[in-house]
């Protein structure tokens, strides 16, 4: 099968792989870059365990080609924490809980970030409804709610100071 | 274990809310979990599925796929041993080594809709699914059953033609789907029911519902020339998938060691084997590392779902709301092998009561669908939805308020309970109390909108575990055990040995062996980790402090009654010596060379004593009257904890057994089509809660402390799953004005009902 | 073993050439192509993907009409403050397709071609009254939104045509429209029943104007004529709202399956029509 060259950045550096084109950007992530941070829940877009950025937008890597990423900016779990210092949002699911198994956890953390990177100050409905592509089942989502809503909280302060 | 060392009187560890150990990895990605590992030079495999619901194999020719480039071993159940019936006790529940055996790869016939025929490993999933479409399988149809009910009758199609009923007075002479009937009477209850004043009974009915673990089973196997095996693999127990590996393959356990992944969620579903010993098996034909990974859609059809079930519930009482009677009989699918949680259901059935008249009568029923797998209180939901359903009519009829007639009838400390043993230390009445106490039970409703209650027992257990701890030369603790962590296990684990230890929970490093690193322990299951194994954890952390105590005696050169352990410090409380000079931990550490050489300590046992809980919940819901869309609008869930440790993962425990019953009481069901193939093999379809279809959780945590552990922890994570299921049918029925005694109860089926009152 | 292309053209008329041959697949957003591949339910032997054309992406304006490019993600719809503002019944119907990550990508254009008769951003199109701009080898046609699908995962689309952008009318003063659905969950779940109602009132509040779709209740998503027509003359009263919802009743032709039963789609149907008239009536400023 012939494969095709990717060139695209990863969390801000520049990333090459080769793809047959029937490989899914999550495939690619986890299989040629070796960055496991996202996860295959069901392959069909309705867990999203696979929630990564895309030239800013967030999506289901396991919805996305790899060829389709060439040129594209795509940013993933393992570079939310910067400089060794974990995200406010990272920081607040520890903090609360707000995770069991921590399986769903990478695709909440990207998921919830781009929520508030959108909207800042969110209502718990909001936060619910955007979240809800995000399949958690051990935790009743309460937490990881509560997690959201205090990051968010945290990041209006010190965007105000 | 030591009269001079000092209990602390007040907990500086347990009862805080640290962040948890293995928090930092598994929200940067970095947590390994099943399907994150690789070993070199990996093969991948793939599993042939059956088409067919019910079928006999007439043959399997792999000759072409065997042929295709790339292919590197194909195999089928012809390449294990044809193991005879044997029941092996894995912990929660006993399996049959055959059944397990045949339901990894079937032999003969296949009985269900996904069943694994074959399996091949080739260098690229390409090729491997390429393989798998060049297997031919020659099956003749044969006639199917899904329902528990029509599983039962006599002119069903028979599974087993080899399976007798057990458990009947007279031995049947005439093969029968129904596996075993479990029986319990207590009193006269005829004779009850005669004097009873008043009487409710219905008919109820549950789906089979999937414990929906996010992800999906995973494993890499290495067999290597020498005969030694390597697994890496996502379950509930490293040592349980030795065993089973062991066993079905006809191996030496000491020829595998098995490593525990990160596990995705659980809920009892991974505390079996399916595809290790494929992926092993594959190895071994192949020469190569094999790595096997499920789609969501084979994780619905071919993993443990639990029963769907089909019950009848009487009770009677007299006008006071004295409960005299009570019949139950309750009928579980227990998919393609016998086995279903239905003699876990006869038993916590009517354990919430203190009756003296009851027959509780339970059947196993195999069917053609796939075989049912431990979910979390495996049968007491059900048996639950069934018997709280029932109270609250009763309730309604005799115009009494539902906790009232709860508590009127509440098992307490002393009463002997319905399946059995008498009660100490529980703490039923006081978590009913705590609901009726609560603002959420006096506040009002809204239009449309319902109130239930209802309650649930589960038995929690101990059993064997191990555990190691290892002092570092600066005075640090690595706690070992062998228990993999599902919902945050590790974080009680440090607790409770920083709380024995005396030092910061941040000083502590748990982690969990691999089977070659750790002694024997019994998967995580039974709601047991935090109560056994960590009674294995404060052990091992008193046997170092003995250790540190003998150590710093024989440095003071005084008796070791003369030395105590007092937060985290050795104390000399010789009169004779006051200018001794209290020694840490760490400067302890620092000298064992000179004392006796590394500090460590293990503990195994078999931890006895494991208090059963009590949970009582409120669900308040609001109905769509024109479509039948339900909303659970307030929710609130007060349990008996025995002690909660990490009190955030209780309350977590406790939201996630609510989630996973409120969807199992609205919307999640398997849906069969008429071949007997599953119409909704994954998430968008089964639909499981979202994140917009709940409000917040609100959790009551009750202490009644469990004198058996050292903390007085009981098990939490089972509990919070028995009540939803019956606590929004109770709602609905609030809300409706009718009783829906089937679940889901679907925006169809309440419309339906809806429909049905108006006439 | 079959090979697989990826082939990703920057105008029209070579997407069409693309697509020309059998074992072709467009692409747009992909959220169905990929699930489709997944499960071995489609087999192409290439792939078209069509959001490098420019067209196909993006939304603009021309002589006061707007024109959504076929590929352009649901977020992106969202975004347009003009467009929601005129029509808020399609940017909702679009929005209501997946998940926040699902809406990243999918398009109005992958949501009717898929040819599901439950999309739930095709109602409101056709309410609209939107056509389709089509592009083949032979060229470029202009078709109603209605006349594209003409079954379960089925289109009018000849061998090589894709649909490249979808022209809205002008749109009068006081004039809106609404789409909602029912699913058993809030959220990621397929519409058991949709309905998109678009109206156009006068300076009075008498509506002028109407037109009802129905989505997932027959084979194909139908422009409901007799619901619309029973809407126009007057305000929005109690007697036209019957006669509306039994029409859309009249009308649906559902199938019972794990989705729902056929009874239960015909009345929610009628449910969601008047529900959806109310938000559009009083979205137009009545």
């Amino acid at each position: 099968m012939s494969k095709i060259h990717i060139t695209t950045t990863v969390n801000g550096d520049p990333a090459e792989f080769l793809a047959s084109p029937g490989m899914t950007l999550l495939d690619a992530l986890r299989d040629e870059l070796g960055l496991t941070g996202a996860k295959e829940g069901c392959g069909s877009g309705d867990c999203g365990a696979c929630s990564v950025m895309l030239d800013g937008r967030l999506v289901c890597s396991c919805l996305v080609l790899a060829p389709e990423v060439e040129g594209c900016r795509v940013e993933t779990i393992e570079g939310m924490a910067q400089g060794g210092q974990l995200h406010p949002l990272q920081q607040k699911f520890l903090e609360h809980a707000a995770l069991q198994c921590g399986f769903c956890t990478p695709g909440l953390l990207v998921a919830a970030k781009a929520l508030l990177d959108a909207h800042p100050d969110p209502t718990e409905v909001e936060a619910r409804y955007w979240l809800a592509g995000n399949l958690c089942r051990c935790t009743g989502y309460d937490k990881i709610i509560r997690a959201v809503m205090d990051a968010a909280a945290e990041l209006r302060q010190e965007r105000a100071a | 274990m030591s009269e001079t060392l000092d209990k602390p009187t007040t907990l500086n560890v347990v009862g805080t809310r640290p962040i948890r150990p293995d928090g930092a990895d598994k929200v940067t990605g970095r947590a390994t979990y099943g399907a994150d590992y690789n070993m070199p030079g990996q093969l991948v495999g793939r599993i042939l599925r059956s088409p067919h619901a019910h079928a006999r194999i007439v043959s399997i020719d792999t000759t072409r796929a065997r042929a295709l480039p790339g292919v590197k071993a194909v195999v089928t159940s012809a390449d294990f041993p044809d193991l005879a019936s044997e029941m092996h006790d894995g912990g929660e529940a006993a399996s049959n080594l055959r059944d397990l055996s045949l339901n990894v790869l079937a032999r003969g016939k296949v009985l269900y809709d996904g069943h694994a025929v074959a399996a091949v490993a080739a260098v690229s999933a390409a090729v491997a699914e390429e393989a798998l479409s060049r297997i031919k399988v020659t099956y003749e149809a044969l006639p199917h059953v899904i329902d528990v009910e029509p599983a039962m009758s006599p002119d069903a199609p028979v599974l087993h033609d080899y399976m007798m009923t057990e458990g009947l007075e007279t031995p049947p002479t005439v093969a029968s789907n129904i596996a075993k009937r479990h029986k319990n009477v207590r009193g006269d209850v005829d004779a009850a029911f005669a004097a009873a004043d008043v009487i409710v009974e219905d008919r109820y009915t549950t789906e089979a519902v999937h414990q929906g673990y996010i992800e999906p089973q995973a494993c890499v196997a290495a067999w290597a020339e020498d005969g030694r095996c390597e697994v890496w693999s996502s379950s509930q127990g490293q040592f349980m998938v030795r065993t089973y590996c062991a066993k079905i393959l006809g191996l030496e356990i000491s020829d595998i060691r098995v490593t525990p992944a990160e596990i995705g969620g659980g809920f009892g579903g991974k505390t079996t084997v399916y595809l290790e010993p494929i992926a092993l098996a594959l190895s071994r034909a192949s020469g190569h590392p094999v790595k096997m990974v499920m789609t969501r859609e084979d994780v619905f059809r071919a993993t443990g779902p639990t029963s769907g079930a089909v019950m009848h519930v009487k009770l009677g009482a007299t006008n006071d709301g004295v409960i005299t009677a009570a019949t139950v009989e309750l009928k579980f699918q227990a998919g393609a092998f016998p086995g279903s949680p239905v003699g876990a259901a006869c038993m916590t059935a009517l354990a919430c009561y203190d009756i003296a008249n009851f027959t509780i009568v339970g059947w196993d029923v195999v069917t053609n669908t796939p075989k049912t797998a431990a979910y979390r209180a495996p049968g007491a939901p059900i048996a639950a939805f069934a018997v709280e359903s029932a109270v609250d009519d009763l309730a309604r009829k005799l115009g009494m308020d539902p906790i009232a007639l709860r508590e009127k009838n509440a098992v307490r400390d002393g009463t002997k309970a319905a399946y059995g043993p008498t009660f100490a230390n529980i703490g039923y009445v006081e978590t009913l109390a705590a609901i009726r106490d609560s603002e959420h039970y006096k506040s009002p409703l809204k239009p449309n909108q319902g109130r239930g209650v209802a309650v649930g027992f589960w038995f929690n257990i101990g059993g064997e575990s191990t555990a190691a701890i290892h002092i570092s030369e600066d005075g640090s603790a690595a706690v070992v055990t062998g228990n993999p962590d599902i919902g945050g296990s590790r974080a009680s684990m440090a607790m409770m040995a920083a709380e024995t230890l005396g030092v910061p929970v941040e000083r502590v490093r748990p982690m969990i062996g691999d089977t070659a690193s750790i002694g024997y322990s019994m998967l995580t299951g039974g709601s047991r980790t935090t109560f056994a194994t960590g009674m294995a954890v404060v052990q091992a952390a008193e046997k170092v402090i003995l250790d540190l105590r003998q150590r710093a005696a024989k440095l003071w050169e005084v008796s070791l009654d003369h030395v105590v352990w007092r937060m985290g410090q050795a104390e000399c409380i010789d009169p004779a010596k006051p200018e001794k000079k209290p020694m840490t931990l760490a400067a302890l550490a620092a000298q064992s060379g000179r004392t006796g050489g590394p500090i460590s300590a293990q503990v195994t046992l078999n931890a006895q004593g494991a208090g059963p809980g009590f949970g009582v919940h409120l669900c308040d819901l609001e109905v769509d009257p024109e479509t039948g869309h339900t909303s659970i609008v307030r929710y609130t869930a007060a349990q008996d904890v025995g002690r909660a440790i990490h009190p955030s993962y209780v309350e977590g425990q406790i939201q996630g057994g609510v989630a996973q019953g409120v969807g199992w009481a609205l919307n999640e069901a398997y849906i069969f089509d008429r071949d007997g193939r599953m119409e909704n093999a994954g998430f968008l379809d089964y639909r499981m809660p979202v994140a917009s279809d709940l409000p917040m959780l609100d959790t009551i945590m009750i202490e009644v402390p469990n004198p058996k552990h050292p903390f007085g922890a009981k098990g939490v994570g089972e509990v919070p799953i028995v009540p939803p299921l019956a606590a929004v049918a109770n709602a609905m029925r609030g809300a409706i004005g009718v009783r829906m005694s089937s679940l889901p109860l679907s925006p169809p089926a309440v419309l339906a009902a809806l429909d049905a009152r108006k006439g | 073993m079959p090979e697989l292309a990826y082939l990703a053209p920057s105008s029209p008329e070579e997407a069409a050439r693309a697509l020309a041959s059998a074992g072709s697949r467009p692409l747009s957003g992909g959220t169905d192509l990929l699930v489709q591949l997944r499960a071995g339910r489609v087999k192409p032997d290439t792939i078209v993907d069509l959001k490098k054309i420019a067209g196909a992406m993006g939304i603009r304006e021309e002589k006061g009409s707007f024109v959504i490019g076929a590929a352009t993600s649901g977020a992106v719809l969202g975004e347009h403050a003009g467009l929601v503002r005129a029509w808020p019944g399609i940017v909702e119907g679009a929005n209501l397709i997946g998940s926040t990550q699902v809406q990243g990508r999918a398009s109005l254009g992958g949501n009717l071609c898929n040819g599901s008769p439950a999309a739930d951003g095709v109602p409101a199109l056709i309410a609209a009254r939107a056509t389709c701009v089509i592009v083949g080898p032979n060229g470029r046609r202009e078709a109603p939104v209605e006349s594209i699908v003409t079954g379960p995962g089925k289109t009018s689309l000849t061998q090589g045509e894709f649909v490249l952008e979808f022209r809205l009318p002008a749109r009068p003063a006081r004039a809106s429209d609404a789409y909602l659905r029912l699913i058993p969950r809030t959220e990621m779940d397929i519409a058991v029943a949709g309905v998109g109602v678009n109206l156009v009132l006068d300076a009075g509040g008498m509506i002028t104007h109407a037109h009802v779709a129905i989505g997932a209740v027959a084979p194909t998503a139908l422009l409901v004529a007799d619901a619309g027509a029973a809407l126009i003359g007057g305000k929005l009263d109690e007697a036209r709202l019957s006669a509306m919802e039994a029409a859309v009743r009249a009308a649906c032709k559902p199938i019972s399956d794990k989705r729902g039963t056929a009874e239960y789609r015909t009345k929610i149907a009628g449910v969601l029509a008047r529900r959806a008239a109310l938000i559009a009536y009083d979205r137009a400023g009545a």
